[in-house]
């Protein structure tokens, strides 16, 4: 890994009206890795997944795994673009999830691996800690970012910081 | 309808504006494939779990002990 030196290119925070996406476009390919923090929270309670779009792509990702519930530890597999969870409304309020991710190499001509800590907030029994390893089989260099929800929408606060990461 | 927020990495430029129908139908067609794959997950989990079950109770049919059907299955 690239000596963390982290760089801030973007940042953004969802206004008022909520947003379906964040997109962060035309990212510059002067870096060696890219990491982005996420401080999440939907308007609806229905759902908590969270998931990315690379160049506009939802397609072509793999992931593995593992994560707990407050419950029981558990690991899983799948084959779509996954990425983490965010608070949903019916969690406590004014709490947001956190998640980092961290995208290697993200200008080569390689497959891109995406490493996820994602962690919800929520003053009871259940809540949800995970770690995902995931692939993105595409060999195209990284110039787009975006991250949506299954349903709903980011709430107001909700905030993205986009860093790049050189290793000299 | 939410806006969607774009920021220009290069120029800094902040967009919003509301989704587009291609946009929304995306996004709903995700969801749907997000439920399809939730409810196979849960239905691959419950019938592991099932033949779990089932394989425990044969093997306390054919005269093994809690503790030995534990060992097998830990």
């Amino acid at each position: 890994m690239a000596t963390v030196n982290p760089t801030l290119i973007a940042s953004q925070v969802v206004g008022s009206g909520g947003a379906a996406s964040v997109t962060f476009s035309s990212i510059p390919n002067t870096y060696t890795d890219l990491l982005i923090s996420l401080s999440t929270r939907n308007d609806t309670s229905s759902s908590n997944t969270m998931y990315i779009a690379l160049n506009g792509s939802t397609s072509s990702f793999t992931f593995k795994q593992l994560f707990g519930d407050g419950g029981a530890a558990h690991s899983g597999s799948g084959s779509t673009n996954e990425i983490g969870v965010s608070n949903s409304a019916a969690y406590t309020a004014s709490t947001f999830s956190n998640t980092s991710i961290y995208i290697p190499n993200y200008t080569s001509s390689n497959y891109k691996s995406i490493s996820v800590d994602t962690v919800v907030e929520n003053n009871a029994t259940t809540s949800y800690a995970l770690f995902y390893a995931s692939l993105w089989s595409n060999t195209a260099a990284v110039t787009s970012v975006s991250f949506t929800l299954t349903s709903g929408n980011f709430a107001q606060y909700s905030t993205a910081y986009l860093y790049g990461i050189k290793n000299s | 309808m939410a806006d969607v927020i774009e920021v220009n990495c290069t120029t800094n430029e902040v967009t919003i504006r509301p989704q587009t129908a291609e946009e929304i139908a995306a996004a709903e067609a995700a969801a749907a494939q997000a439920a399809a794959d939730k409810a196979a997950a849960d239905a691959a989990e419950k019938a592991k779990a099932d033949a779990k079950a089932a394989a425990i109770a044969k093997l306390t049919a054919l005269g093994l002990t809690a503790d030995e059907v534990a060992a097998l299955t830990a």
